[in-house]
């Protein structure tokens, strides 16, 4: 019904260009004194008016059309005392009455929910040909309102481009949205959360045991929510990967922009770059594949204990994701500093290494700084390859060898499977992300000023 | 400069003069040129490090996806003479097709008796062989009354067998094939009965839960329709973002908050917008779990960003010239951008789209969180039906313990790689095609 709906306001915009445009040129052709707009224009400015109004309608229809249904069918049940339900068993209610409606029965469900299944059905359907009859009404009324206010005078084109640059403003206003989005919904949760589980006892508290009763029945730990091992085994990790990608990246940097001709720089910078575009789902099977089972035999092989999830081998293959970015910021931090410098460096008499430790490095530190800082922030927030490599046991440890896990992992394996948002295990996954989202915006900008200020000194 | 100094080779402060050849000078000369070279044999080792890294990657996952590639099958004489299985040709779908199948193999090995060896012989073809049976039946409805021989997939044990992937001189209890099964594989392979196709189900079929059956195809389906709605959305908004803050926005408070913004979403880890997602769509507007729609929305709000950086850098690379001789002949700003500036960076945006999306393709993270991990036999239908995506079908299969599923996996990622590259590439060639000096 909704796509019949999106098609039926597509095609009479379509149809309202038409009479527009040929409405436009017949009046140009009749040449009773020039239109004041192209006929083109006469079309856009009916399309747009037709087309965007009702679509926003039926879209806002569509959001709010579900809650209401749900309130509405609610209010008729009189088998049960919903204002007692909790929010968890309403939603439950909710479901079944949903799934009857679509056709699935799973056992023999009571008599009034049946009837609230096939009411749910009714009013579904029913609302659906509201929709489609309101969409087909506010279209066509629409047109024939945009229709009247055309005429030789008018100045469509300057309508036209007044309703373009409201669009477009709405567009880049899309990324203040998503920012609000995240924050406001972070935010949100992570109150509920906090209402919980004391702030105190998630930042500082050393216990990390999600495993909650859902069910009365079920055995289960009491959960405690003390975050810090968490975040120590994401900074454990996110040094591991930089003590990989700093040296090896740095080094790469400065070989490709001082050293390396430009036919093997043509070669070798488009490689490393590959090793970006790759899919981080593809390190993580990497990791549990390759590097963990070697990592295991290298250390059995010395007589050292190494867990399957090692932080060393997760940490170690993140390192060379990151490996190419660091690479390429380092790069860019190199070739900023001004050719007089190196050749100044280079007539002193100074060998081309001296010249980059002593006079390129030192100049460009600020630039490869930022990088790291920024190259920390992706350790810190990459998901897959820990998912799949780290450990799931919060462990406060400083041994690489042994399995540790990060905020990342908490936040996905606590919200795979069935998630209801009144309990603290599905709660704390938005506190955690709450701590990612700020500590990664936190190098970000930290980052972004120091490379900002260090661009300043050569312009 | 200091070094020189200490070493008494200042020549501004010293008027004798500089022994260039003597051994302390030569020695100097000589400790520098090694630093030099070592410098240099550090950076050829990073990138040799890097180089190998990825050499390892690639080799590594080819050499175990090879066998995922081709699937063992046996020949089995299925008998569809109908009473005994109860079989109709009104009614085909419901004979007992797994007795057919059983009573089949029993019939290549009629010395095969009791009730343990009979399972050892059972566990040799696939425990869903007997739905291709009823498959075949239903498409050509002339095969009832036949005896019939099918090649019909073995199971993950006896096809990791005839690959050659099971140590055989393991002892018999750590091994998932025993010795009773080797002999009746022999048996099979001596008579002819075993063949090893190419294993089109892999991109065919969808997932199942036994790796000999599980193909990609509900995942690459799920893909098409949340990147097709990812398209749909971050496109036409990304663009026009980019219109905005590059050719309309006045330099204002408000203009620098949605450049800080985007800056800023860029960076935002994915994991952050799958919490988004499922806080907003599924919670708030109530959408349903694992669809490829909202999966779609979630990966439009990442590539947003993205989309708005390179349209900008492809806005920006249109010469002042252009716009200044539309606006000198008279035309208004909006087609300015719409008939000269747009359609010249056109190249470079869609570029920057293809890229784009070449990384929602491999985004993981946030579908696993809207749930798009579901296990799916169906592929989906539409975008509110329950779907996986390559890249979570890829996490699923990795955290299976079938051993087929390992093999599997390498190559679910080896197709989304091979999708990546087919997109890089078209990116490539846009570029080269009609990339202009100006």
């Amino acid at each position: 019904m909704v796509s019949i709906t999106f098609l039926l306001i597509v095609g009479i915009a379509a149809l309202g260009f038409l009479w527009a445009w040929t409405g436009a040129r017949k009046q140009e052709t009749n040449a009773r004194g020039a239109l004041a707009a192209r006929p083109g224009y006469h079309g856009a400015y009916v399309a747009l008016w037709t087309g965007l109004p009702s679509a926003l309608l039926v879209l806002s229809w569509i959001a709010l059309q579900g809650s209401v249904i749900d309130r509405l069918i609610l209010s008729t049940i009189d088998a049960i005392n919903v204002a007692t339900l909790s929010a968890g068993e309403r939603n439950l209610v909710l479901s079944q009455i949903r799934s009857i409606a679509a056709g699935n029965l799973f056992g023999q469900p009571e008599p009034w929910l049946l009837a609230a299944g096939e009411r749910y059905g009714r009013w579904q359907t029913l609302a659906g040909q509201a929709l489609l009859a309101t969409g087909f009404a506010a279209a066509l009324g629409l047109l024939v309102f945009a229709r009247t206010r055309l005429s030789p005078r008018f100045r469509a084109r300057h309508a036209v481009e007044h309703v373009i640059s409201g669009l477009i403003l709405a567009s880049a206003a899309a990324a203040i949205l998503t920012t609000g989005g995240i924050l406001l919904s972070l935010v949100f949760e992570s109150w509920a959360f906090f209402r919980l589980v004391p702030l105190g006892e998630f930042l500082f508290g050393l216990n990390w045991e999600p495993q909650i009763a859902i069910r009365a029945d079920q055995v289960a730990g009491e959960g405690a929510f003390g975050a810090a091992p968490v975040f120590a085994g994401t900074l454990l990790i996110a040094v591991i990967a930089m003590a990989v990608a700093a040296p090896i990246g740095l080094m790469s940097a400065i070989y490709l922009v001082e050293y390396a001709n430009p036919h093997v720089r043509a070669v070798v910078k488009p490689v490393l770059e590959l090793l970006a575009g790759i899919p981080t789902v593809v390190y993580g099977f990497f990791a549990i594949l390759v590097v963990a089972p070697f990592m295991r035999e290298i250390g059995g092989a010395v007589g050292l204990d190494v867990s399957p999830n090692s932080a060393l081998a997760a940490g170690a293959v993140m390192g060379i994701m990151i490996l190419p970015f660091i690479s390429s910021i380092s790069d860019d931090a190199l070739a900023a500093v001004p050719q007089s410098m190196r050749d100044g460096s280079l007539a002193m008499g100074a060998t081309k290494a001296e010249t980059i430790t002593r006079v390129l490095l030192p100049a460009a530190l600020p630039g490869i700084v930022g990088g790291l800082l920024l190259a920390v922030s992706r350790a810190i927030g990459e998901t897959m390859i820990v998912v799949m490599a780290a450990g799931l046991i919060a462990n406060l440890t400083a041994n690489p060898l042994e399995g540790v896990t990060t905020v990342t992992v908490q936040i996905v394996t606590l919200l795979i499977g069935d998630t209801s948002f009144d309990n603290p295990k599905t709660l704390a996954a938005f506190a955690l992300g709450l701590v990612l989202f700020v500590a990664t915006l936190s190098l970000n900008v930290l980052a972004l000023r120091i490379v900002r200020k260090y661009r300043e000194k050569y312009e | 400069m200091s070094d020189l100094t200490r070493q008494g080779l200042n020549p501004l402060t010293e008027s004798e003069p500089i022994d260039w050849s003597g051994r302390q000078a030569v020695r100097n000369r000589r400790r520098r040129r090694r630093a030099d070279v070592r410098l240099r044999v550090y950076g050829v080792a990073a990138i040799a490090i890097a180089f190998g890294v990825l050499a390892i990657l690639l080799v590594s996952l080819m050499s175990t996806a090879l066998p995922a590639f081709t699937q063992t099958h046996i020949q089995v004489p299925v008998d569809l003479t109908g009473e005994e299985y109860a079989i109709d040709a009104d009614d085909p779908g419901r004979a007992n097709y797994r007795a057919m199948v059983r009573n089949g193999l029993m019939d290549l090995f009629p010395d095969v008796t009791g009730r343990t060896d009979q399972r050892a012989l059972f566990d040799m073809i696939s425990a869903g062989a007997h739905f291709e049976v009823r498959q075949r039946v239903l498409d050509d409805l002339s095969l009832i009354g036949r005896t019939v021989t099918m090649a019909l997939p073995a199971s993950d044990p006896l096809d990791q067998l005839h690959k050659g992937l099971v140590e055989t001189g393991l002892p018999e209890s750590e091994r998932r094939v025993n010795d009773q099964q080797i002999a009746l594989h022999d048996s099979l392979v001596d008579r002819g009965l075993i063949s090893r196709p190419f294993n089109w189900r892999l991109f065919f079929a969808a997932d199942s839960r036994f790796p000999e059956l599980a193909g990609l195809r509900g995942a690459i389906v799920g893909s098409f329709w949340a990147l097709l709605i990812c398209f749909l959305l971050s496109f036409p908004i990304g663009v026009a973002a980019a219109v905005y803050l590059e050719e309309f926005a006045p330099k204002n408070r408000f203009t620098d908050l949605i450049e800080v913004n985007i800056s800023n979403l860029a960076a935002v880890p994915s994991v952050v917008f799958g919490l988004l997602g499922l806080a907003v769509f599924l919670n708030l507007f109530g959408l349903p779990r694992s669809a490829p729609l909202v999966g779609g929305m979630v990966l439009a709000l990442m590539t947003l960003p993205t989309m708005i950086i390179v349209t900008r850098a492809a806005l920006k690379a249109v010469p002042p010239s252009i716009r200044e001789a539309a606006l000198g002949v008279g035309a208004s700003k909006h087609q300015v951008v719409l008939h000269h500036v747009l359609p010249l960076a056109r190249p470079g945006i869609l570029t920057g789209t293809i890229i784009g999306l070449a990384q929602a393709l491999g985004e993981t993270a946030p579908l696993l969180l809207i749930g798009m991990n579901a296990f799916i036999t169906a592929d989906p239908g539409g975008l509110l039906d329950p779907a996986t995506a390559l890249p979570t079908q890829i996490f699923i299969w990795a955290d299976s313990p079938e051993r087929g599923f390992v093999a599997r996996t390498s190559a679910a990622i080896m197709v989304l790689i091979g999708f990546l590259v087919v997109m890089n590439l078209i990116a490539v060639i846009l570029r080269q095609r009609y990339q202009r000096k100006w």
